[in-house]
């Protein structure tokens, strides 16, 4: 991996809130995030719903301000910019949205939609002929016809919004793309053809993209590197293939073993299904945070928070891991089912 | 905090046979734009104690098949033909006031969005005891009991104090949790699941498709499952119906549809799945998208996407036809039936009979030169 293009330190965001069963206001989303995106690399951000994946994508957004921490992108700070420095930051980060349907304005047509960020970065195409030849431009590479833009959104399938939705994204140029979820609305058919232009955009264009998902399927095609949240922290990160064959933290493995595997063999697998459910992020255990719903939790678990076990993969790169207890013998899942039972 | 993958147990006496069968069943939904064939002949069996998947992408039908079946379609939807028998009773031929009398029991859905298929205004108590109260004609108080039992039995902890307790006070595990109990309330013969894990998380899932496997073991029941994900269908079903643009178009044995798929469609939904292709490689999707309802094809409804079209395709519609045999010799050991793996050598050469194996294709024989 090259020098990184965005990096992450001990970023946190905490919400206040009406009071919580135990009087709680604060409500903590992202308490101490780390993490690097390197240029042209994919980083999977995976977790279960309420874990702070998305409001970790709306504060490199720049859409939330965090408490605490600092983003530093290429150098610079974008928290201490102002105006136009800022203006030209916002232009190198962009966003896909999750819903194709709720994502694009039913009252524009497609050519106003992807055409609509020069309306705030105007010296990007200053004039019209250069602006109407990019619509044509990004429409065609993101496989709709120069014809399309003239139509409404409501005339688009799912998968044809999603496409002018990532053409939008690719009209300011960015540097990093934020990926919400953005085949989970697509049927699979169409979720292929979406996953294969966005691999073939980033190989044109060297676009970073930090891709949140809750399908690990998917996640596992496209990500260079994985990070993994649970209630506001990433627990284990790693180069792809190591995160999820050798996973080290326990939450991982069962994340891995439960979600469904299209296995025509048959055989059916032996998983670890984990008790309970995540925790509200407004009362969260004490100490490590997974340890409610852990097999291998032991009193240390309730009193000492992990710090983060930083070793070396096999290929050079670095895994992280916040657990007293990792995983560390593990081959694969069947070593972690055995050692769960 | 692991728990193995249950068996179904031999040797019940109920297991595998036919609960409900259903036969050319078809559906129309009245638009402003004319009526229109949502699902179309379609056909397929659910046996005690196994699951069977309907896979489709959105606006298959799948879901209007579930409908239909529990009698519960639109007002906008009409039965255009076809039978529904459920333990011998044809559904399809009876009043309302039959049906709700008959199928109340004997079948259970439940819902994928537990938020919105539960009443908010009243206690999740009441709506599990309601059931009792209506088939069973239990008073309020033994109802609460029987509430308070399946609570239980569906693996929601302290039932006694959380029975009084509104669906909003639940997370979205437990609604789910609720409304599979409610489901399975009169221990059904038949339990229709319409994506009952897709709003959940991938561990809540897993707790669920857990419960589900374990209430379908006690009770011998035979469970339809409506999903989308090949995944679930791979991990928790027996038999698949592949439904495309209302009709099903291929059906069988899960390990053999998956392993051998006969219909272009089945093909190109199991090579869409990123898992078979190294990261980054490119994913073989399918080109185009379904047909709308207002215009579907004559002739075979694939056709727009297929890659093996030819005139036959669009002039005929292919029948859902038992796909041919393949010599034993042609297919790998793995890949015979178990009872053949043994003694493979007395079978050389012998035709294999697929029970239950049928696609809707011209060239059904062709689909591994695809």
């Amino acid at each position: 991996m090259s020098e990184p293009l965005l990096q992450v330190d001990g970023l946190c965001k905490t919400f206040h809130v009406a009071k919580s069963a135990r009087g709680n206001t604060r409500l903590k989303a992202l308490d101490g995030i780390n993490l690097t995106v390197g240029r042209g690399e994919t980083l999977g951000l995976v977790g279960e719903s309420g874990c702070g994946k998305s409001t970790l994508a709306r504060t490199l957004m720049m859409l939330e301000t965090p408490d605490e921490g600092t983003v530093t992108f290429e150098g610079t700070n974008p928290f201490g910019l102002r105006g136009k420095e800022l203006l030209s930051w916002r232009r190198r980060v962009q966003m896909v949205f999750q819903d194709p349907f709720a994502s694009l304005n039913a009252r524009m047509n497609a050519g106003d939609i992807v055409s609509e960020p020069w309306a705030t970065h105007r010296n990007l195409y200053p004039s019209s002929r250069e602006r109407e030849a990019r619509v044509r431009e990004l429409l065609h590479m993101v496989g709709l016809r120069p014809s399309d833009a003239r139509k409404s959104p409501q005339e688009f399938s799912g998968g044809q919004r999603q496409r002018l939705g990532i053409a939008r994204a690719l009209a300011l140029n960015p540097d990093v793309i934020i990926l919400d979820e953005p085949v989970s609305a697509l049927d699979l058919s169409v979720q292929a053809q979406i996953l294969n232009l966005l691999n073939d955009l980033q190989q044109e264009l060297g676009v970073s993209y930090i891709f949140i998902s809750h399908d690990l399927t998917v996640v596992r095609h496209v990500a260079d590197r994985v990070a993994v949240m649970y209630l506001g922290r990433i627990i284990e990160t790693g180069a792809t293939e190591e995160v999820f064959d050798h996973p080290r933290h326990p939450y991982t493995a069962a994340l891995m073993s439960a979600s469904p595997k299209l296995d025509v063999t048959g055989v059916k697998r032996d998983r670890i299904v984990l008790q309970g459910e995540l925790p509200s992020p407004l009362d969260p255990p004490s100490g490590c945070r997974f340890r409610t719903r852990c097999w291998k939790a032991q009193d240390i678990c309730a009193e000492v928070a992990p710090e983060p076990r930083v070793t070396a993969a096999p290929d050079g790169g670095l895994r992280l891991a916040e657990c007293h207890f990792p995983l560390e013998t593990v081959k694969g899942l069947t070593g972690a089912t055995a050692t769960a039972g | 905090m692991k728990t193995a993958a249950q068996s179904v147990l031999p040797g019940q006496s109920r297991a595998h046979e036919v609960v409900l069968s259903v036969r050319a069943l078809a559906v129309d939904i009245r638009t402003h734009r004319g009526t229109v064939r949502a699902v179309n002949d379609v056909n397929f069996e659910a046996r005690a104690g196994e699951t069977l998947a309907l896979l489709g992408e959105s606006g298959c039908g799948k879901s209007m098949t579930a409908k239909a079946l529990a009698g519960i379609m639109d007002p906008v939807c009409d039965l255009a033909g076809g039978e529904v028998v459920l333990n011998g009773t044809d559904l399809a031929a009876l009043t309302p006031k039959e049906r709700l009398k008959f199928a109340g029991p004997e079948l259970g859905i439940v819902f994928q969005d537990a938020l919105t298929a539960l009443n908010p205004v009243y206690t999740v108590g009441t709506q599990l005891g309601e059931a009792f109260r209506i088939h069973r004609g239990l008073g309020a108080k033994e109802a609460k009991v029987q509430a308070i039992e399946l609570m239980e039995r569906v693996g929601i902890p302290e039932p006694e104090s959380r029975v009084n307790s509104y669906p909003h006070q639940f997370s979205g595990g437990m609604r789910q949790r609720i409304l599979i109990a409610m489901a399975v309330a009169l221990n059904p013969r038949l339990l229709i699941a319409d994506e009952p894990t897709t709003a959940l998380d991938v561990t809540v899932q897993a707790q669920i498709m857990q419960l589900l496997r374990k209430l379908r073991e006690e009770g011998q029941m035979a469970v339809v499952l409506i999903t989308h994900d090949l995944a679930v269908v791979a991990e928790e079903a027996d038999s698949v119906a592949v439904m495309y643009a209302g009709n099903v178009v291929e059906c069988g044995p899960v390990s053999e549809v998956f392993s051998d798929p006969r219909h272009p469609y089945t093909k190109g939904l199991l090579e869409s799945v990123p898992v078979h292709v190294g990261r980054g490689a490119r994913l073989l999707s399918i080109a185009g998208s379904p047909p709308e309802l207002h215009d579907i094809p004559a002739g075979c409804v694939y056709q727009s996407r297929c890659p093996l079209v030819q005139d036959i395709c669009r002039s005929e519609r292919p029948q859902l036809l038992p796909v041919t045999d393949r010599p034993v010799n042609d297919r790998p050991v793995d890949d015979r039936p178990v009872d053949l793996q043994d003694d493979a050598d007395d079978y050389a050469g012998a035709l294999l009979s697929r029970p239950g194996r049928a696609a809707a294709c011209h060239f059904s024989e062709e689909i591994n030169n695809v």
